[in-house]
């Protein structure tokens, strides 16, 4: 479907508002409050809802979490299904272009605040694929991420002290990735467009 | 007359106010039980608190249009509506709530009311697995309808009323007293039947995560999932005191109230760690078979 067609599509068929967004992802600050923003923080960082999205061969490290052995629930987190209502996105491993595209709308998808967490070296470097055709070396490059957790592949351990790590910075406030990728919309969008050749996705998603 | 009023607004608030957080805990102490029984250690039983406020602080939220604004809403009333008519302790002015003569007619269509309100919200959405989750709910809550309203007529019949609280009266004096006892045919189809209102594993297709993502809620974020979070814990607590009232004497104390609605909210829960999903067009042939034949069962003793 190339642009025009897709327009038409949004002009004539529905009315397009409703499934795609039209505007730029905006920068929204925090409450102003202190102590608020402190009570809010609290709360983001004991209610961490992964999105059920693996990508590389990281992703088989995700179900042991929830199993008895490491039980990541004591520490509020648990897997959600859906990025309407998921704020962690874990990036486990390699991520080739297209699985890319799909990444790029289900985080574009979640609500501020949003945290990514890049899984092992593949999204560090490049990994062992660094010199791979079809998988992309830096991921922060596309996608603003909070915590890495280097390894190949990083055990459940790695993974839970990634995401103490991760709850330490929302506490502090310093978890700020969809305002930064808000504020630096157009730098990702030239990143992004530039490893995936055959661009067709919505120009903004939510 | 205006200060009666004022009056009864302030007790209903207090009550709501009160089983809002009896249903969270409830949920709560639910979710550390069941991951004791996995050998997990499991959240703490707090953890639905904090799920409500990281839902209510997020910053940003997507709406898809009114209807889509209306369905948490429409859910929401449908749960506190069905609470403010039941009684919630036999005999205590404020947790009397707004109980009526010919309340047990509206409370059944109560529990259906939040579901068809969702299926408008869910529908705007447009997204599919809404679409999905929102059919198989509502054929399922219907299946589940069915035995429910045969037990329900059979204790109209047996009691000859409509009226909860009547219900409830007659049942006090003592556990031989209880429907469970003089009643255990309608007992039996009414307890079948609320496993499938409880929207608890074997009958939670429609919100399976490994199927369809969480069903209709998929699109819901930010401040209209704390609705529906709100909602869970309001409308499971209700039906809760639902089926108390109607089938295991009521209650006349909050404590008992609590030991009451906590054992029955337990038999759902064992069932559901016991038992695996039934797909819908399973679950609605078994709700339409033994707890439906036993429903039929009780009417006809009390037509002869
Ligand atoms: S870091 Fe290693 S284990 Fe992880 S995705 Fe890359 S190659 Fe696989």
């Amino acid at each position: 479907m190339d642009d025009k067609e897709l327009k038409q599509i949004m002009e004539e068929g529905f009315n397009a508002q409703d499934y795609f967004c039209d505007a730029r992802p905006r920068v929204v600050t925090p409450v102003a409050n202190k102590i608020v923003r402190k009570f809010y923080n609290w709360a983001q960082a004991n209610s961490l809802w992964i999105l059920a999205f693996g990508t590389g061969c990281g992703s088989i490290e995700l179900p042991p979490l929830y199993t008895a052995r490491y039980d990541v629930s004591r520490y509020g987190i648990f897997p959600r299904p859906t990025p309407r209502q998921a704020g962690v996105f874990i990036i486990s491993g390699y991520l080739s272009v297209k699985t890319l595209k799909r990444v790029i709308r289900s985080y574009e998808q979640m609500q501020n605040p949003k945290f990514v967490l890049g899984l092992g070296s593949c999204t560090v470097n490049g990994g062992m694929y660094f010199d791979s055709y079809n998988t992309i070396n830096r991921l922060d490059y596309y996608l603003p991420v909070d915590v890495y957790i280097a390894g190949c592949m990083p055990r459940p351990e790695a993974l839970i002290a990634g995401f103490n790590e991760l709850k330490k910075m929302i506490k502090q406030g310093k978890a700020e990735g969809a305002n930064q990728y808000a504020e630096n919309f157009d730098w990702y969008k030239a990143n992004q467009k530039k490893i995936i050749k055959d661009w067709d996705l919505p120009e903004y998603n939510w | 007359m205006m200060e009666a009023i004022w009056t009864k607004i302030g007790y209903a608030l207090a009550s709501l106010f009160l089983i809002f957080n009896y249903g969270l805990l409830l949920i709560g102490v639910t979710m550390k039980i069941i991951a004791r029984v996995h050998g997990r250690i499991g959240p703490p039983i707090w953890q639905p608190y904090v799920d409500i406020l990281k839902s209510f602080s997020m910053r940003t939220a997507v709406s898809h249009g009114i209807m889509f604004y209306l369905g948490p809403v429409f859910r929401l009333a449908g749960g506190i509506g069905l609470y403010l008519l039941i009684p919630a302790v036999y005999g205590s002015t404020w947790l009397q709530n707004f109980s009526f003569s010919g309340d047990l007619l509206l409370v059944m269509y109560f529990i259906f009311f939040g579901m068809l309100g969702m299926a408008l919200g869910a529908g705007e959405g447009g997204h599919p697995f809404s679409a999905m989750g929102i059919m198989r709910g509502l054929s399922q809550v219907t299946a589940s309808e069915v035995p429910f309203a045969l037990a329900v007529i059979a204790l109209a019949a047996q009691h000859q009323t409509l009226s909860i609280t009547e219900i409830v009266a007659a049942q006090q004096g003592g556990i031989a007293h209880w429907n469970m006892v003089t009643n255990p045919i309608a007992t039996a189809a009414g307890m079948l039947a609320y496993l499938g209102m409880m929207m608890h594993a074997p009958f939670n297709v429609h919100m399976a995560p490994q199927e369809i993502p969480v069903g209709p809620p998929t699109e819901y974020n930010s401040s209209f999932l704390v609705l529906l979070q709100s909602n869970r814990s309001v409308f499971a607590a209700a039906k809760l005191i639902l089926f108390m009232n109607l089938f295991f004497g009521g209650a006349t104390s909050i404590v008992e109230m609590v030991i009451k609605t906590f054992l029955i909210f337990q038999f759902c829960v064992v069932v559901g760690v016991v038992f695996p999903r039934f797909k819908v067009e399973q679950s609605v042939r078994w709700l339409l078979k033994a707890p439906t034949l036993i429903g039929v069962l009780a009417v006809l003793i009390y037509s002869f």
